[in-house]
């Protein structure tokens, strides 16, 4: 079992003929995911990677029966591909690209909060369940089908937790990036929810970083919905107030969003905190035996 | 991107929003001229810096003589602000802002940030101006009023009514508060900042409302449409190796320890940082290659990484994703060698072909260690630059 996405999951990409939307499909392509055409505006007719280009997301779902998007549309233009393809009916949105505008994000969401449509990102590597699809950029062969969710804001720390979870024996049943912008799609509680319901998941791992309180709100949640057990770490416990550390949203500003707040809020919702990044798979091991 | 006050009230002019009549001058002299002309008999002579705290660190004069404006320029100009916001070795005082003074009968907070909890832009408001606002919210969090904005909706004259009156401002003034916030809305979108902020906005004598500060910070994301706007950026207030990082598209920031990291990905540079750390050391910065980690890019964050001169050891941290170990070693040894690094260095790879990659480092004639993984990458390194003090 997986959560959101398996191998007959029909996948389309905005952005297709784009340098990262082509290199980036073929990888998914090659990993085995089901993409079944590329929207390029304007390009529509045309064949690329052995795929079908429409002009609009709306017609490659007529087309295709798509259910997901992956979007690789550079940031000045991202948002109006993730409402593109919400407006097409599309069930999940996966968005890879790094630096859009926030205020084009809280636009955004205000649409998808009436609409029937999830979106993972922006600023992620994706989803992926290990074997059967991979919608993103992370690197396929790091993963194996296993027993453990990830969820991380960060892209490179989710490789670490599923490397290492690789290496114990433990597998993965889904990986997801939700990503590293201040305001996004799938928060830590949306994917704790399906994580909790999906009878392969055995254990979670939850990565986390300064700024905000989606951790804070993700460990209430574990305290009264999750029984499975979670592992978390949180980067950022030497990184200094009010500097932006890379992603958008990983910045301690008035003193709010430490990763210190964070680990207490964690632990005291019964979750195993690691404080080196280095232990969450053997860690995680440890829980489940 | 932070602009400063007087930027800033030259786009709270151009919106509409009442500020204080000013000039911005960069030499004694022309601050004598500037205060001639705004005339009067009270002026306020301002730091313009990049920091909070300016008025407590002695960065915000009052004058009652053209002579004190001049005195006062000249006492500031060519100096450095310390703030409680600005570091140790405070801002460099190129300009200052020459403000006609006012009559003060009230001061209030005023700003708009994107809330990231209610992913909404968001009006905050206080009673308790010209005081730091995150001193407020956490000892007297009732005297601060929020107002979200639904972003289908826009902004509502009702909310303003709500906050005005909140304020216990009189039936005119909420007018005027009306009027403001409708335009710091209308700045907010247009510029997509990321925090406007008056602090304090005052009620004068005559029972108006005026922007008697300002602080703007345009989101970086959004500068590629903002092309006005970026070219006030003063890069005199940023940290030399951090805007030298950003014109080669790494994100980086400085700290105070001896052990530099050069890492791809903001999530794993942190949590070397955070390794570093746990094993007792002490990390010197934070880099972020990025995902690629292409020879180029690497041998520009070597240049970096070796401008701070308390760096003893450099540990390099590259999970190979689409790029193969191997190919990052190549680049690693050959940016070694250009560069001319100065200091012992750690390699810690993973990924395809990590033993091709791990045998091409520890065969090459320079100063590099390769690790086995990220504990032994981080015991390493620390060893390393305690070994190179004891030197």
């Amino acid at each position: 079992m997986s959560i959101l996405v398996n191998a007959q999951t029909k996948v389309i990409c905005q952005g297709l003929t784009g340098r990262q939307g082509s290199f980036h499909t073929q990888e998914c392509l090659d990993y085995g995911t089901l993409i079944v055409a590329g929207v390029t505006p304007g390009r529509g007719g045309e064949e690329h990677l052995g795929l079908p280009v429409y002009n609009t997301v709306q017609q490659a779902v007529n087309a295709t029966e798509a259910t997901v998007s992956m979007v690789y549309v550079p940031a000045p233009s991202a948002a109006d591909a993730i409402l593109e393809a919400a407006d097409a009916g599309v069930a999940l949105i996966v968005c890879v690209t790094e630096g859009i505008p926030v205020l084009d994000m809280v636009k955004v969401k205000g649409v998808l909060a009436e609409r029937n449509c999830r979106l993972i990102g922006p600023n992620c590597p994706g989803i992926i369940t290990p074997n059967t699809c991979k919608i993103g950029i992370m690197p396929g062969f790091i993963h194996e089908p296993g027993c453990i969710g990830v969820i991380s804001r960060s892209g490179t720390l989710s490789y670490e937790a599923v490397f290492q979870t690789t290496k114990e024996g433990l597998g993965q049943t889904t990986c997801i990036g939700i990503g590293g912008d201040p305001v996004r799609g799938m928060n830590f509680i949306d994917c704790l929810e399906l994580f909790e319901s999906d009878t392969d998941t055995r254990g979670i791992i939850l990565v986390g970083e300064i700024g905000g309180s989606d951790e804070e709100e993700a460990a209430e949640f574990i305290n009264s919905d999750v029984s499975k057990p979670v592992v978390s770490y949180i980067a950022g416990v030497t990184a200094p107030p009010g500097k932006r550390m890379g992603h958008a949203g990983a910045i301690i500003s008035g003193g709010k969003g430490t990763a210190r707040e964070k680990i207490k809020a964690l632990e005291q919702a019964g979750v195993i905190t690691v404080r080196s990044i280095a232990e969450l798979g053997k860690v995680m091991a440890e829980a489940l035996e | 991107m932070n602009l400063h006050e007087y930027q800033s009230k030259a786009l709270f002019a151009e919106f509409g929003i009442p500020v204080p009549e000013g000039r911005v001058v960069s030499t004694p002299e022309e601050a004598t001229e500037a205060a001639k002309k705004l005339g009067g008999e009270l002026w306020v002579v301002k730091a313009q810096v990049h920091a909070g705290g300016r008025g407590r660190a002695g960065g915000i004069r009052l004058a009652r003589s053209i002579e004190e404006v001049t005195q006062h320029a000249g006492s500031l100009l060519g100096e450095r602000l310390v703030t409680h916001q600005s570091g140790n070795k405070g801002l460099p005082i190129d300009k200052v802002y020459v403000e006609m003074g006012s009559d003060i009968d009230r001061e209030l907070y005023l700003s708009l940030l994107v809330d990231r909890a209610q992913e909404r832009v968001v009006i905050v408001a206080s009673v308790a101006g010209g005081m730091d606002i995150e001193e407020i919210a956490a000892s007297t969090p009732q005297k601060i009023l929020t107002a979200a904005i639904d972003p289908k909706v826009g902004f509502c004259v009702d909310q303003a009514r709500d906050i005005g009156f909140g304020l216990d401002l009189g039936g005119d003034q909420v007018t005027e508060l009306e009027s403001i916030l409708v335009k710091l809305v209308q700045l907010v979108h247009e510029c997509d900042t990321s925090l406007v902020e008056i602090n304090p906005l005052i009620i004068n004598s005559e029972g108006h409302l005026i922007a008697l500060d300002g602080k703007i910070s345009i989101e970086d994301n959004a500068l590629f449409r903002q092309k006005r706007l970026e070219v006030l950026r003063d890069v005199a207030q940023e940290d030399s190796s951090e805007r030298e990082a950003r014109e080669h598209n790494l994100n980086y920031v400085s700290l105070d320890g001896n052990i530099a990291c050069m890492v791809n990905g903001a999530g794993l540079a942190m949590a070397t940082m955070d390794l570093i750390k746990l094993h007792g050391g002490e990390p010197a910065n934070f880099l972020d290659v990025g995902g690629g980690a292409t020879a180029k890019r690497v041998i520009e964050a070597f240049k970096i990484i070796l401008d701070n001169a308390n760096v003893e050891a450099i540990l390099v941290n590259i999970f190979g994703g689409i790029v193969k170990c191997d190919l990052i070693a190549e680049g690693i040894i050959s940016a070694v060698e250009q560069v001319g690094v100065r200091v012992p260095v750690v390699v810690r790879l993973e990924g395809t072909n990590v033993k091709k990659g791990r045998k091409l480092l520890s065969e090459s004639e320079l100063d590099i260690t390769p690790a086995n993984d990220l504990t032994d990458a981080a015991k390493t390194v620390i060893e390393l630059a305690n070994g190179s003090r004891a030197e």
